[in-house]
């Protein structure tokens, strides 16, 4: 993956195939310890004990059209390779976190990229979910919230092209003021 | 980049609602973009991206666009399928941004199916 926001699409995308209503994804940058924390939380199926032990082996997935499972283990690679660590918890018909830790100012760690665009691929891919992004870092903290994105656009789809590149840019100019160089 | 804010979203949904208002409900062409681990690696975001700029800038209204998960060909991603109402429906492989724009332009817009581009034709069976 090129930048974080691929890994959020990807993970998300994982969400929604596992039924979540609502997802939250967070982004923190911890300046005073040198991190930057990603969280993904969803409400969907979860996984089994057994599941969540394999979830992080490439060579295994829940799928049958093909035989391996790159997500998990790519951003894990991804955090650890920066000096950071990567967490899975999961339960069954409670849903899944996904947290992964990076070095902010390490040199392998990938940029944060279009976060407004991965979110609204996610869109795009389930516009009745619940999408939550928070971002906090120094300068603040911002959060974009869909179903207050819903209530003001009163009933029309969030799958309209305006409305998702208002949703992205949105997103993005708010994320850039806060972390200019994440 | 301007900071956008919620007052932003409520000129646009002004617009947007009396665009709506004028439309029929039903959608011609479906395109599905496939955003497996696998397709997002290979630059699915991106393709997802030009295909959304260009359905804005043509104004095109019935165009109806979703993602999909890996379909067990990674290596031929990204993949993008085109419905059209009434026709086969045909699997791009190896997309890109210029690709996308020009099976948008070509194939959704004015019907011509970009043969080099694709993988096959027809919905999948599944055993």
């Amino acid at each position: 993956m090129i930048e974080l926001a691929h890994h959020i699409l990807d993970i998300g995308e994982n969400s929604l195939r596992a039924g979540a209503k609502n997802i939250l994804i967070e982004v923190k940058e911890d300046e005073t310890n040198g991190f930057l924390v990603m969280e993904i939380t969803d409400d969907g199926y979860g996984m089994t004990e057994k599941e969540l032990k394999r979830a992080l082996d490439p060579f295994y997935t829940t799928k049958k059209v093909r035989s391996v499972g790159l997500g998990l283990p790519m951003l894990a690679e991804a955090a650890e390779r920066t000096g950071g660590s990567f967490h899975l918890e999961s339960k069954p018909g409670k849903g899944t976190k996904v947290t992964a830790r990076m070095g902010l100012k390490h040199l392998d760690r990938q940029p944060l990229g279009d976060v407004g665009g991965a979110l609204t691929a996610l869109i795009i891919a389930s516009p009745t979910t619940r999408f939550i992004y928070r971002h906090i870092s120094g300068k603040g903290a911002f959060e974009m919230d869909t179903e207050k994105i819903e209530k003001e656009v009163e009933g029309l789809p969030l799958n309209e092209p305006e409305i998702l590149n208002f949703i992205r840019e949105y997103v993005n100019s708010h994320v850039k003021e806060l972390s200019p160089e994440v | 980049m301007a900071k956008l804010t919620i007052e932003d979203l409520k000129k646009i949904k002004e617009r947007v609602m009396a665009e709506t208002s004028l439309r029929e409900g039903q959608k011609r062409v479906k395109v599905t973009v496939h955003m497996g681990t696998c397709g997002i690696a290979s630059g699915a975001k991106e393709v997802l991206d030009a295909l959304m700029r260009e359905i804005e800038e043509s104004g095109a209204t019935d165009i109806m666009v979703t993602t999909s998960g890996c379909m067990g060909l990674c290596s031929r991603e990204p993949l993008v399928t085109v419905e059209i109402a009434g026709q086969e429906p045909i699997k791009y492989e190896y997309m890109n941004p210029n690709k996308m724009r020009q099976v948008f332009k070509r194939h959704i817009l004015a019907g011509e199916i970009q043969t080099p581009f694709v993988l096959a034709r027809g919905a999948e069976k599944t055993k």
